[in-house]
């Protein structure tokens, strides 16, 4: 193997592990805030991109251009989701609340096959299409954006939950709800505002893969699972470690695939996670 | 529950008189159709019953059941067609694969609660049916068929529906019965305090990982002769059919809308799950549309939202609403009750 194949093998797991790291660090927002697993986040993705579809296929709008308008759908998605289901099973027993998130995930799934029929579709001709070329390096200019995309919106979160005052709210009522409260912080706006976050990630991350993935009803299954490692790998609740874990998975997944084969890469990062909840539940920067 | 306040006798001929209906059933309805959707119900309800002895009475969440399922079908089959193996034998067979595997897979996981057990359990279940389908021994994602040479009871093969229908009503029974002596034995009180209160049950020297073990071995076991079942049914098998997440998904569903952890709630959930999904597709046409995804989903949410114990504690909710009804507490403190 050849140091230039090694370099494309890594920039190629560098920009997918990028869009992981932007679908998981919602799942992993939600996750921190209040201690649910949200297994319908893949559908969050989804919506995204079909947002991103109808705008271009109707108004023909870009996905890229579209994102302002995605992100805010979603985040309207992720309060109406947590105001008509969540708040009911936030005291319910575990299994009901890994089930009700379950049902959105099929629900989601259902509504998306009955409406927009369960054909593959592609954006041809996106704002972005063809290649760049960097030395002996070269990779889709879709990807490359939905790179940078990911890097700012991770940033604009980081900055957000650490620097702003609404952000330091949130955190703190993950840290210990109770105590939050006694600061006079609404318990359940901080909640609805976590999923409606939570939500536009997966959105905007949507928004940016819709120039270059095939977009279908089930599309989030791909997604969710290695979502789920990269939180685990990152530590449940910290955004920090699934911006991380997000790169370290998809370097894995590429790298894998190549060395293994391409139809063992789910494999490979599967595995990886079973290693993480063994060796090290807690993840990289995880709570203790 | 309810059931604790009828007399023994009477719930022993309830029981009996539900069996030999079941057993009549199939020759009233005689259509080929008709009798291949009871035997989907009842093949739901052995499957729903096999996942409530560790999801429901051990508490103990498992999203990957179709990797047991998948093992059932492959060794049974397997073991027929190089061996040519009754499938008899083959099940049980791939009833001790099943096993072993339960204990290898639950080793290590044990050790981890609530959604982390859960995400480890599709994680496995995924890499397996990864495997399988890139394996060349097994025929990959080609799939295996099932010789069409021969028929009758020794190779489990039928041309007609109804002698599917009896094996697949004594499986159930078989399993059923299972979940029964469980339920009343030490072991089953030891599921429950494992469920509902692990660290005060570790104090009284219950060995946790053991009776997790346990359950899931059970459970398991069960769960690979319905796999094998399926695979005698069908005549063909490959990992979308037998090993996919979504198998494990509909076997969770059962229990969970029939409701958790009770004997004979997965029974009602299997037909209230299937009934559903066959009608939705005569309904709405093709299976592509969705619909029986979205009547069934709905159902899930509403299940998980106003009734975590499934449509057997919503029927029960309902009594109480009728004239004549006893007034107790909520169904989850009667489970909880410590009794001598």
């Amino acid at each position: 193997m050849t140091a230039d194949i090694l370099f494309q093998v890594l920039v190629s797991g560098l920009l997918i592990g990028l869009i992981y790291a932007l679908v998981a660090v919602g799942l992993t927002l939600i996750f921190g805030v209040m201690d649910i697993v949200n297994f319908a986040h893949g559908e969050f993705l989804m919506l995204g991109m079909y947002a991103s579809f109808w705008a271009f296929a109707l108004f023909a709008v870009d996905p890229i251009v579209a994102l302002p308008f995605t992100a805010l759908l979603l985040f309207a998605v992720g309060v109406i989701v947590y105001q008509t289901v969540i708040r009911r099973i936030l005291k319910a027993p575990m299994l009901s609340q890994i089930f009700a998130t379950f049902g959105l995930m099929i629900l989601l799934r259902g509504l998306a096959q009955f409406f927009w029929k369960p054909d593959h579709r592609l954006i041809p001709h996106s704002l972005v299409s063809g290649n760049l070329t960097l030395g002996s390096v070269q990779f889709g200019l879709p990807q490359f954006v939905a790179a940078l995309g990911a890097v700012g919106v991770t940033g604009g979160l980081w900055y957000f939950l650490h620097r702003t005052r609404l952000g330091t709210a949130l955190e703190a009522t993950a840290i210990d709800r109770e105590a939050a409260t006694l600061m006079g912080i609404d318990g359940q706006k901080m909640f609805a505002l976590a999923w409606g976050i939570g939500a536009a990630c997966a959105g905007i991350a949507g928004g940016l893969i819709a120039t270059f993935f095939p977009i279908f009803p089930e599309v989030g299954a791909n997604f969710i699972l290695i979502a789920f490692v990269v939180v685990v790998l990152g530590g449940f609740g910290s955004v920090t470690g699934a911006f991380l874990a997000g790169i370290i998975v998809g370097l894995i997944e590429v790298l894998g695939g190549f060395l293994v084969g391409p139809e063992y890469k789910t494999a490979i990062v599967l595995s990886l996670l079973l290693v993480v909840l063994l060796v090290r539940p807690r993840g990289l920067m995880g709570k203790a | 529950m309810s059931e604790r306040t009828i007399p023994t006798p009477v719930k022993a001929f309830g029981a009996l008189a539900l069996l030999a209906l079941a057993a009549l059933l199939p020759l009233v309805v005689t259509e080929p159709s008709q009798q291949n959707f009871l035997i989907l119900i009842l093949m739901g309800a052995q499957l729903g019953v096999a996942w409530n002895i560790v999801g429901g009475y051990a508490g103990q969440v498992s999203l990957g059941h179709a990797v047991f399922y998948g093992i059932g079908a492959y060794t049974s089959t397997m073991l027929l067609l190089t061996l040519g193996l009754s499938p008899w034998v083959g099940a049980l067979a791939g009833g001790g694969v099943s096993v072993l595997f339960a204990l290898a897979m639950g080793w290590p996981c044990f050790r981890l609660k609530g959604h982390y057990f859960a995400m480890a359990t599709i994680a496995v279940a995924e890499i397996v049916q990864i495997l399988v389908t890139n394996s060349e021994f097994l025929e990959g994602a080609v799939g295996l068929s099932l010789p069409m040479d021969q028929s009758g009871w020794g190779v489990l093969i039928f041309l007609s529906k109804l002698p599917y229908y009896y094996v697949i009503l004594g499986l159930l029974v078989l399993t059923v019965l299972t979940a029964w002596a469980i339920e009343r034995s030490h072991i089953g009180y030891y599921f429950r305090a494992i469920k509902d209160e692990p660290e005060a049950a570790r104090a009284l020297g219950v060995s946790l990982t053991r009776y997790k073990l346990i359950a899931l071995s059970v459970s398991a076991f069960l769960t690979a002769l319905g796999g094998s079942f399926y695979a005698q049914k069908e005549m063909f098998i490959d990992p979308g059919s037998v090993l996919a997440g979504a198998i494990s998904i509909k076997i969770a569903l059962i229990a969970i809308l029939g409701g958790v952890g009770t004997l004979l709630g997965p029974v009602l959930g299997a037909a209230v799950l299937i009934t559903i999904e066959e009608y939705s597709r005569t309904l709405f046409g093709s299976t592509g549309s969705g619909t029986d995804m979205i009547i069934y989903a709905a159902m899930i949410i509403l299940v998980a939202v106003f009734s975590p114990s499934g449509v057997l504690g919503l029927l029960g909710d309902l009594r109480r609403f009728l004239p004549g009804a006893r007034s107790k507490g909520p169904d989850m403190a009667d489970k909880m009750e410590i009794r001598p």
